[in-house]
């Protein structure tokens, strides 16, 4: 074949541009005579082979029980300060942060929804150890092995104290964001905890500009107010909060008994001291039980308020979903309101699907969307309403006590405790109270 | 009450001590589930060649300041043309591998005589971002046997394919971890 036969060729090509189907052969291979030979088309290197999961799974669980020693018996902020810079290290900035129990998540949640996704094992021991550590030790996960805690921890040099009821508040963004990455993981439209991961960028030292961005201003914030994103995003925080309060062991202040000396009030950057409580002032209390009672009632009212919002918000929701965007933009194209098209719809039409069959597609993630969304907002209504009964009901404390739910188990209070100084045998004989 | 052969055991701690056992249940749950499900293999991602319409989003938005993806050729499937329209820009000015005439923009492809008329068009991985240019010039008037696929060997194997999310045609997916390519031509193990 000439040359002259080949670019002859090559303009037919141009005249028929419907051949169009990928794959098509315009220009039969050639027939070498000098003895050529094919090269392959690729040396593939291979992925990273599996046993890294399992030394990662098993280096969480030597982590979590190293963590719990530590936390619990030892009652040392220096090492558990080491442990978690060490975490910081592998899991962080080695493994480069994924995968992690915060993400994992989502993996289970798709698990669970979706029969043809195969959740990797890492991922499935990432988001179960932590959980069944939080149940026997409270939240040594959070103090001591997540590197996107240990990242924050490391950076706080002058905590301020956030009002308590900001910091209720800000936590709604917590559970908003844990209910939103199930909702989105379980219609398999995005994984979002990856996609607003802060520190990421950070780990891997790469990564694009307005996560970087993101993860800079959450560090900025976080030298002065401890563990931002552990405190008022992190979804998996939200689980184990709750996990934490039915923990068997927990952080306790004292080593001992509680001598009510107050010098550990402010020990804690992240407010999560609580004062021994005192008994209610006559005629308040009655006062307090009303409250308490159109709290209960306004529960339900906001469940319903909050389904029915998210349950509006379908259309919305569902635009996360690449398939409804595409879908949108095509009808868009198609009814002559736009003109020109765009990767997606251009994608789309190669693929030879009728629209009919894209729109069907769109209408059935939109009405997912409208159960799941309804669901996502009656639990933020459901959240919300509970936060407000909870913060009117009072609890019995007679001791200054670390909130097992806020407590990260980080350890600075320990030294605050003239019980823990004659523990150590820092100083002699016994300190007593007021 | 019904637990009261045990002095200690208040209602409040009988709750607790209950909702802890669900909590636990509920992660062995989430385990058991999982392992049950992992019976497969591990997965990467990887972008089927059939689906690309080499967009261009590969080379910008990998998390990697570098992209993972890069444009491979499937020479079995390969015209050896003199006039590439992967290798040429639209109309060159001459058939040479002169810069002015590369669709390249890094000049990753490398052109080597073979016998005439056929020229051998071999990806220099190194210079190659992954812009899919070439992908496109090839597919649309030649053989498609340039395409793009995701290296394992850079790959960070994300939980989320930031690449994935910004896919136009939802060419990503999840293939298993020992056959992770998708190739083209009589390389392709189907």
């Amino acid at each position: 074949m000439t040359r002259f036969a080949c670019i002859t060729m090559f303009t037919m090509a141009l005249l028929v541009p419907c051949l169009g189907a990928q794959g098509e052969m315009r220009f039969p291979p050639p027939e070498f005579e000098s003895g050529y030979q094919f090269p392959q088309t690729t040396h593939p290197p291979t992925a990273r082979s599996a046993l890294y999961e399992y030394i990662d799974a098993a280096l969480l669980l030597v982590a979590l029980l190293l963590a719990s020693q530590l936390i619990l018996r030892k009652r040392s902020r220096r090492a558990i300060f080491v442990l978690m810079i060490a975490a910081l290290f592998y899991f962080g900035f080695w493994r480069e942060g994924c995968i992690c129990p915060i993400g994992a998540i989502q993996n289970v949640t798709l698990t669970a929804f979706d029969s043809s996704y195969a959740i990797p094992l890492a991922a499935a021991a990432f988001f179960v150890i932590p959980l069944v550590f939080t149940l026997f030790n409270g939240r040594v996960f959070c103090g001591a092995v997540c590197p996107l805690g240990a990242i924050q921890d490391a950076v706080l040099i002058h905590p301020v104290r956030v009002p308590p009821w900001l910091e209720s508040g800000l936590r709604l963004l917590a559970y908003t964001y844990l209910g939103a990455a199930v909702l989105f993981a379980a219609i398999g439209s995005a994984f979002l905890i990856c996609r607003y991961d802060p520190f990421v960028g950070f780990f891997r030292l790469s990564g694009n500009w307005n996560i970087l961005t993101l993860g800079a201003s959450l560090l900025v914030i976080g030298l002065f107010v401890g563990r931002p994103y552990c405190r008022f995003l992190c979804p998996y925080g939200v689980i184990l909060r709750q996990l934490s309060r039915l923990s068997k062991r927990r952080v306790t202040i004292t080593p001992s008994e509680c001598i009510k000396c107050r010098l550990c009030e402010d020990a804690c950057p992240f407010g999560a001291i609580r004062e021994p409580t005192e008994d209610w002032p006559e005629g308040e209390f009655k006062i307090a039980k009303r409250r308490l009672v159109l709290f209960l009632v306004l529960l339900p009212v906001l469940i319903a308020a909050g389904g029915w919002a998210g349950s509006s918000l379908k259309e919305r929701l569902a635009r996360v979903h690449p398939r409804v965007r595409t879908a949108e933009r095509v009808y868009l194209e198609e009814s002559g309101q736009v003109t020109g098209t765009t990767n997606a719809s251009d994608a789309f039409r190669t693929t030879g699907q009728t629209s009919e069959t894209l729109y069907q597609d769109a209408t059935e993630i939109r009405n997912r969307f409208a159960t799941g969304g309804a669901l996502l907002g009656a639990f933020i209504g459901f959240v919300a309403g509970g936060k407000l009964v909870a913060l009117s009901v009072r609890r019995r404390r007679m001791d200054y006590e670390a909130d097992p739910a806020s407590c990260f188990a980080c350890g600075r209070c320990y030294k605050y405790c003239p019980k823990e100084h004659e523990r150590l045998k820092k100083i002699t004989g016994t300190v007593a109270g007021h | 009450m019904a637990n009261s052969n045990k002095e200690d055991m208040t209602r409040r701690k009988f709750l607790r001590e209950g909702l802890w056992g669900a909590c636990l249940a509920g992660a062995g749950t989430a385990a058991g589930l999982s392992v049950a499900r992992n019976n497969r293999d591990n997965t990467v991602w990887q972008i089927d060649p059939y689906k690309c319409i080499a967009c261009g989003n590969c080379a910008t938005y990998c998390v990697l300041e570098h992209s993972a993806v890069k444009c491979v050729q499937a020479y079995a499937i390969c015209g050896y043309c003199d006039l590439c329209t992967g290798y040429l820009v639209p109309e060159p000015k001459a058939l040479d591998t002169g810069a002015e005439n590369e669709l390249c923009p890094t000049g990753a492809i490398k052109r080597a005589y073979v016998e005439d008329p056929y020229y051998e068009y071999t990806i220099d991985e190194s210079l190659c971002n992954g812009c899919g240019k070439c992908v496109k010039g090839c597919m649309a008037f030649g053989n498609g046997s340039l395409f793009l696929q995701v290296r394992h060997d850079r790959c960070k194997n994300c939980n989320e394919c930031a690449i994935a999310a910004a896919c136009p045609s939802q060419a990503y997916q999840r293939v298993p971890t020992d056959q992770p390519y998708l190739l083209k031509g009589v390389d392709a193990k189907e």
